[in-house]
């Protein structure tokens, strides 16, 4: 079983978004995801300022067996991002949805398809069965 | 006999699954006109008896010539062991070890080869090779553009050294994706970079510096890294291995050492062979290793903890990135590198450098004997390694021309390429060349000049 936030959106490509207080939106991958790539050994970030499109490449993630694109779940410029991965990128896998974070975006308003977290879980359901 | 493995049968089944009537059927969006029934340039089939004597005629034709010719690709004696080992069945197949535990034979020699170029180059890590030289340019400039996200450019610029093929290979593959090769100036006088001439404006992704030089001659390499450095670009040396026993290594280029280094392997124990196969290899700093191309062997632990050997960071690779692959060029020459490796056991440090100091030696004796003859003058006033420039008074089409009838490959004719130099000749002895062969080559030289002075006159 998988752990939800009820608090984040969720998109088809496993990730998830946090819309924080000052505008600006959280980006991570969700625990299906780590769970499904395995132990992360490197996480390639974007640069500060980088603009990117809803559903272009954003981010690799990197583990033993397999390495993955990270889409930008929407359109934004890149504000933050997670410097402590680039030592430790298994905080991905220990938790993907707080210290695990990849990116923070400033939204440009071009929003890709976001799902509930109940949407989300019916997709898992989906990928189960 | 037939080569592919499937029957009419196993066709038509392959066929019904997917819903095609014929072979054809899959070829329909090339238009019709695109579409060639046969190969008719091509001659009738030959047995393996009549190609294997036309080889033999072919090869006579080419004769046994004294080579004074480099320009990229290098004559040196190759100890028998190397191709007699080489080729036993164990090493023979060089089929990349994708499966570790059949193949720890082949992934140690690989590993063993790493440990030694990065030593020749003074760099972090090594991959297993690439395909040549050449391409390792363009494979090095892919990677710089990767990893410097500091620079937004695609403009890569080359000293006045860096080989031309070189270039026109690197444009082929890069240029596609927006990469640009743009030669810096050369001084003429000294055949090396002009400093005075560089634009303070530039800020390409990556410089490129050749070590000897295409010419022959020393560049002043660890300035141009800091030139190169303070602009923010990644340097990429391009290095002859032979020279590296000499030479001070990449690695040690200017406060920080150049980035990441390539060249052409064939020095290391891999024939002429009318231009290969050679080899390229390529070695980086630590940073850089996930963006470098190719395959990369690691030593690890097994579970019972002995040593053992394995392919790693393989994320970075075709066969798990697909499209996003570093590279998407597989062929990494195995073989050859087999060679290099156990030329460079063989040899051992000590022995390249004496293959490398006899080369120097000989080419500056053949130097200070061409030096004698009149209408014979220095082609650059820097130093050189086992390559150097000489300039004639006259054109060196017909020079060569007779010198090739007298069973001499006189040089590299350096005068379409470098207009600006005059009739400048390259010419190039290594360890393989005796005291007799330089003798034979100036006397000939001496004789060609006398020569063409009578009948001019």
């Amino acid at each position: 079983m998988t752990e939800l936030p009820g608090d984040l959106k969720y998109t088809n490509d496993h990730e998830w978004i946090r819309r924080e207080d000052d505008g600006s939106v959280t980006v991570g991958i969700t625990d299906h995801a780590q769970a499904a790539l395995g132990d992360l050994v490197y996480v390639e970030l974007p640069e500060i300022d980088q603009e990117v499109d809803a559903g272009g490449d954003m981010a690799v993630v990197e583990s033993v067996k397999a390495a993955s694109d990270v889409y930008a779940p929407i359109g934004g410029t890149v504000v933050a991002v997670n410097e402590e991965l680039a030592d430790d990128p298994e905080r991905i896998n220990s938790d993907p949805y707080g210290e695990g974070w990849i990116v923070r975006l400033k939204p440009s308003g071009d929003d890709g398809e976001l799902m509930s977290p109940d949407e989300y879980q019916a997709l898992l359901d989906e990928l189960d069965s | 006999m037939p080569f592919i493995p499937h029957t009419d049968k196993d066709t038509a089944e392959m066929l019904e699954a997917i819903g095609a009537d014929s072979i054809d059927d899959l070829f329909d969006e090339i238009p019709e006109h695109l579409k060639i029934d046969a190969l008719h340039a091509i001659p009738e089939a030959m047995t393996e008896l009549q190609v294997t004597r036309l080889m033999h005629e072919r090869a006579r034709m080419d004769g046994t010539p004294l080579c004074f010719i480099g320009a990229g690709a290098y004559e040196h004696h190759i100890p028998a062991a190397v191709w007699e080992i080489t080729t036993r069945g164990e090493f023979y197949s060089a089929y990349t070890p994708y499966q570790a535990e059949a193949s720890q034979g082949t992934l140690q020699t690989i590993y063993e080869y790493q440990t030694m170029i990065t030593g020749l180059t003074g760099l972090d890590v090594s991959n297993a090779s690439l395909y040549d030289g050449a391409s390792g340019l363009a494979e090095a400039a892919l990677m710089a553009v990767r990893s410097n996200r500091k620079v937004k450019s695609r403009q890569v610029l080359l000293a006045p050294g860096v080989n031309p093929v070189y270039q026109k290979v690197a444009t082929a593959i890069a240029g596609s994706q927006g990469l640009t090769f743009d030669y810096l100036p050369m001084d003429a006088g000294r055949g090396t970079l002009d400093f005075d001439a560089l634009d303070d404006k530039a800020a390409p992704v990556a410089v490129v510096i050749q070590q000897p030089t295409f010419v022959g001659t020393l560049e002043e390499v660890d300035r141009l890294v800091d030139w190169a450095h303070e602009r923010k670009a990644l340097v990429i040396a391009i290095a002859n291995p032979t020279s590296l026993a000499l030479l001070k290594a990449p690695g040690h280029w200017g406060a920080e050492g150049a980035d990441i280094c390539i060249g052409e392997g064939q020095p290391l124990g891999v024939p002429l062979s009318s231009g290969g196969p050679y080899f390229g290899f390529m070695t980086c700093k630590q940073a850089y290793v996930r963006q470098m191309p190719g395959r990369i062997v690691g030593r690890t632990t097994d579970l019972d903890g002995e040593k053992g050997y394995t392919l790693t960071l393989q994320a970075r690779e075709q066969h798990i990135r697909r499209t996003k692959a570093t590279s998407n060029i597989c062929t990494n020459q195995g073989l050859m590198v087999t060679a290099a490796t156990i030329y460079m056991s063989l040899l051992g440090y000590d022995g390249l450098r004496r293959v490398a100091a006899e080369s120097l030696a000989n080419t500056q004796k053949l130097v200070d004997g061409l030096l004698s003859i009149p209408g014979v003058e220095k082609g650059f006033s820097t130093p050189h390694f086992h390559e150097a420039a000489v300039r004639l008074d006259r054109p060196l089409a017909e020079v060569l021309d007779a010198l090739a009838s007298r069973g001499i490959l006189g040089g590299y004719d350096l005068s379409p390429i470098y207009p600006m130099l005059g009739n400048t000749l390259l010419v190039c002895a290594t360890e393989t060349k005796t005291e007799a062969d330089l003798n034979t080559y100036i006397d000939a030289m001496r004789d060609v000049l006398r020569r063409s002075n009578t009948r001019s006159a």
